[in-house]
């Protein structure tokens, strides 16, 4: 199982027989290979396939059970992390200008001011994710979709080299889904490495250079039209539904003894 | 003026009587340092712990009254220990085991409820047990209303300092946690400051109705802004104006200070569900209301 072929860059990622899982329980086996930087990956699968625990893990939110992962000159608060069940309490009494500007945490902290140039940039964000004139708006107050766009806007403020996206466009109507689908190929030309995780095949076929199916194992690595064949994603979906086999234990005994 | 002031039900008490003087500095002070932190235990959906962790301190309290009998310090100290440590416990427990952080607390403040009753019970009369338990806001002396006043400073000063990062903290913890190595201080900060501020309302309102100056001006609040700077300013300003409306009650109609505090604090509320642009009326008045965007 290898993820080496990297289109562009050096290695941002690099993983070690990584084994991801929660409560000693493995839900991602074995992973070897780069993510060079520069890369616009789209990570795929059945459900339980180890997609989102992959993203957590890169995100240095889960130890990993096995192996490692190495995070080339990345301090942990340089990714910028969306999540898939955001712990954003929507009733929360903020406007969305306050809510996008926590963007900048990494500029101001927790205590130095705003100023006019950040603030400039914060209405910018809101205007490029298509937001423009709700600035004074509460996020209570925001659709699916204006809170995902929202949500895009504190992103691309956080100004990350590496940007984790996790079901990014679960619930939202198909004009949001292109704007910011169009905000994240702008990310990939100005250099940045996105993650995506993703269950739209046709999205990942039309926008994506590069994808990654996963099934509690790699399956495949390469461009979604070799990735996302009949064949591959088949065996995809037998792998995710037989998990929990023997055979795969049996590897993992084996692996522990060799250790 | 003195004497025209004195004329006007509203100030007369006031003027007249240096124990209401003394009542209302300490209602100013527990409404510009515990109420905001009562915003912030509604914005973080902790109301309910809140109450606990004010139970919590009394075992403490006890203490202090066990060794010191009826002393400021000595009850101040026992408090604000048993506080911080029920914090502590309730705060570890939840992060490291399958116990969640309500049980987890819920736990440790009956605990800690049981043993500062049976602690006062076994030393005590029933009237300590009472000013304990309710408080004294109209016996409020030089020493009390210091620390109250000092509470207040520091909690005013720590909010202002940290605002952003309390702010972040009950909007999206997990962001925080990710962007910033300073989310453990924004938590167990908050704790400390709810600690310091239960202490200092025990003082006035005793340990059963000091979280109510905390909880209903922001609750009140609510249902009439949606951003948090004014929210705060204006949970501080109903404290203050309930606050000063109770003491006159319980002058004039000759009730118990404190419930009469927390009763029209209460009211307060209830109006404000009925008049508030955020409560259920409202919205069911305006519902043909829109705004264009």
């Amino acid at each position: 199982m290898n993820l080496l072929g990297h289109p562009q860059g050096e290695a941002l990622l690099r993983f070690d027989n990584l084994t991801l899982g929660y409560n000693r329980h493995p839900a991602v086996h074995h992973l070897h290979g780069e993510i060079a930087s520069g890369s616009l990956l789209a990570v795929v699968g059945p459900n339980g396939a180890g997609k989102s625990t992959l993203l957590k893990a890169i995100a240095g939110e889960l130890r990993p059970l096995q192996g490692s992962i190495e995070r080339s000159h990345l301090d942990r608060r340089q990714i910028a992390y969306l999540t898939q069940q955001a712990s954003l309490d929507q009733s929360f009494p903020i406007v969305v200008h306050d809510f996008v500007a926590m963007g900048l945490w990494r500029e101001i902290g927790a205590f130095f001011g705003l100023g006019r140039d950040r603030r400039r940039r914060v209405h910018a964000a809101i205007d490029r994710v298509g937001l423009h004139g709700l600035e004074n708006r509460p996020i209570g107050s925001l659709s699916g979709g204006q809170l995902q766009r929202a949500l895009f806007a504190r992103v691309m403020l956080q100004d990350a080299p590496l940007v984790l996206l996790d079901e990014p466009y679960g619930a939202i109507d198909a004009a949001s889904v292109r704007d910011l689908a169009t905000l994240v190929r702008q990310w990939h030309d100005e250099g940045r490495t996105v993650i995506a995780v993703l269950h739209d095949l046709a999205h990942v076929r039309e926008e994506y250079p590069e994808a990654l199916l996963l099934a509690r194992e790699l399956v495949a690595r390469g461009t979604p039209a070799d990735v996302l064949s009949d064949a591959n994603l088949q065996r995809a979906r037998q792998r995710a539904e037989g998990h929990g086999d023997d055979t795969q234990a049996a590897v993992c005994r084996v692996d522990r003894e060799a250790a | 003026m003195s004497d025209f002031l004195s004329s006007l039900p509203l100030f007369s008490p006031f003027v007249e009587f240096a124990f209401m003087r003394r009542a209302l500095a300490g209602c100013l002070a527990l409404s510009l340092g515990a109420t905001p932190i009562g915003v912030f235990l509604m914005l973080r959906r902790m109301s309910l712990a809140g109450d606990a962790m004010s139970h919590a301190i009394l075992p403490g309290a006890a203490i202090g009254y066990l060794i010191a009998g009826l002393s400021l310090p000595a009850m101040t100290i026992g408090g604000l220990v048993a506080g911080l440590a029920v914090a502590l416990l309730a705060g570890g427990v939840a992060r490291n085991t399958v116990i969640k952080e309500d049980t987890s607390l819920a736990t440790f403040y009956l605990l800690s409820l049981s043993a500062g009753v049976l602690i006062i019970s076994l030393r005590g009369s029933s009237v300590d047990l009472l000013h304990v338990l309710f408080g004294s806001v109209l016996a409020l002396d030089d020493p009390a209303l210091l620390l109250l006043g000092a509470f207040a400073s520091l909690s005013i000063v720590a909010l202002a300092v940290g605002l952003r990062l309390f702010v972040l903290e009950a909007c999206d913890p997990s962001f925080l946690a990710r962007i910033s190595r300073l989310s453990p201080l924004a938590h167990y900060g908050f704790m400390v400051l709810l600690v310091l501020n239960l202490v200092a309302g025990f003082h006035a309102l005793g340990t059963l109705m000091a979280v109510g100056i905390m909880i209903l001006p922001a609750a009140a609040a609510r249902l009439w802004v949606c951003n948090v700077a004014p929210l705060l300013l204006l949970a501080s300003a109903t404290a203050f104006a309930g606050s000063l409306a109770g003491l006159l009650l319980s002058y004039h109609i000759n009730l118990p200070a404190g419930p009469a505090i927390v009763l029209t604090l209460g009211a307060i509320y209830l109006l404000s569900l009925a008049l508030g642009p955020l409560g259920p009326l409202a919205s069911r008045w305006r519902s043909g209301w829109h705004f264009e965007r």
